[in-house]
């Protein structure tokens, strides 16, 4: 094998750079830890079950915010809890809103989104609970 | 005798049975149909806004209507001219009105011997037009009139274009040059006194007066009209120009009000008492 020294080494570098996102996160903290927002304390249950708020509460962010914007409605009539009515909003402090009862963003929210590496952008208008800082 | 008593019975249990299937029946309706506007919230035909120019500009140097408003939606202060973001402020008669001045404005014989109200300065804010240009202009339908005439701004949805600033003909409209209480998570934005309850604005949006639908969906009267009937003057009357028996009606029935620009068709729906 011409240049085999050289070849062999290559292939050692290409193999330590390409494995590199593997190796780095056996030596980084982070490894094994699962997010864990902290639930309200005193509630019994989400504007819906939490199995259903786990996967879409992103949707039903979504459908609030139409909602209140632009059909001016403000209730949301709870399908998983007959006859409960919550107000549509995030942050609004003269109701009852997601964060009334999440009143740390930091415990709650940002435990999961942190994890998962994604930024929504709430929080760039709408103003966070004081329990945060 | 005995028979009204039967009569009476029988009515009064029915109404008991019926009241009851009602209520349940509107429970699961609702339920139903999904989202519902508050109890109480305050709704009209058509909103519209009278300003009594006379009173306001008695009380010289009030500005509680104008600080109301924008602390309530988070409006910034900012001192360039040129970066400044309004949702409702003085302006000169001559300035809100200039076509009156010009003969273009098809009242301008009662208005233009009045000399002394050039320099009066008069309260101007979104005039929620009938057929708002702004509306027309806009390309992602972020702006848009509300069925109750209210034209609304979905600032999830501006992407920032600036047509509508443009294409109003008041100024109404003020474009965010910059984050106005700083970029979102740093220590400006931390400190920043903000009221919770309204959301504040990023870098990129357009934004202006929404007759602050928000309080009315709640049953609350707009922030400025609260504040002027209760620490000032009186001098904004707000409420359903459909309805005739409303508090505007009657003012529009007694006193000679003035409209900005009217000759341009846009149906603005502030209505100026001289």
């Amino acid at each position: 094998m011409y240049n085999g020294g050289k070849i062999i080494a290559g292939i050692v570098i290409f193999i330590v750079l390409v494995t590199f996102p593997i190796w780095f996160s056996f030596s980084n903290e982070s490894l094994g830890k699962k997010p864990e927002p902290k639930k309200p304390v005193g509630y019994e249950h989400c504007v819906e079950d939490t199995a259903y708020m786990k996967a879409f509460h992103m949707d039903l962010l979504n459908n609030w915010r139409d909602s209140v914007v632009r059909d001016g409605k403000g209730l949301y009539h709870s399908k998983a809890f007959k006859g409960e009515t919550y107000p549509m909003s995030l942050s609004d402090t003269t109701v009852q809103s997601c964060m009334t009862c999440h009143s740390n963003k930091a415990d709650f929210c940002d435990q999961c989104h942190n994890y998962v590496g994604v930024t929504p952008y709430c929080w760039d208008c709408h103003v966070e609970p004081k329990g945060n800082q | 005798m005995d028979e009204s008593r039967r009569c009476f019975l029988k009515t009064a249990g029915a109404s008991i049975v019926g009241m009851g299937v009602g209520a349940s029946a509107v429970t699961a309706l609702a339920d139903a149909l999904g989202d519902t506007p508050y109890l109480g919230a305050k709704t009209a035909k058509r909103w519209a806004m009278v300003i009594d120019t006379r009173s306001c500009a008695e009380t010289k140097g009030c500005t509680k209507c104008m600080d109301a408003c924008h602390r309530v939606h988070n409006v910034p202060t900012i001192e360039d001219p040129r970066h400044e973001v309004k949702w409702i402020w003085k302006e000169p008669f001559r300035h809100a009105f200039p076509s009156m001045f010009e003969g273009t404005h098809g009242y301008e014989d009662r208005v233009q011997p009045l000399d002394w109200l050039k320099d009066r300065d008069v309260m101007v804010l979104c005039n929620h037009c009938d057929n708002p240009p702004c509306v027309r202009v806009c390309p992602t339908q972020a702006t848009w009139k509300r069925e109750d005439g209210i034209v609304m701004m979905d600032m999830h949805r501006c992407i920032g274009c600036r047509f509508c600033v443009v294409g109003c003909p008041y100024g109404s409209r003020s474009f965010n040059w910059k984050d106005p209480f700083g970029k979102p998570g740093s220590e400006e934005r931390k400190n920043a006194k903000l009221d919770p309850s309204f959301p504040t604005r990023t870098k990129g949006v357009v934004e202006k007066c929404n007759f602050c639908a928000e309080r009315l969906a709640k049953g609350m009267m707009p922030a400025c009209v609260e504040t002027c009937a209760k620490e000032g003057p009186g001098s904004l009357t707000f409420g359903d120009l459909a309805d005739s028996e409303s508090e505007v009606a009657a003012i529009l029935k007694q006193a000679y009000t003035i409209r900005r620009k009217a000759a341009l068709g846009t149906s603005p729906h502030i209505f100026y008492v001289v």
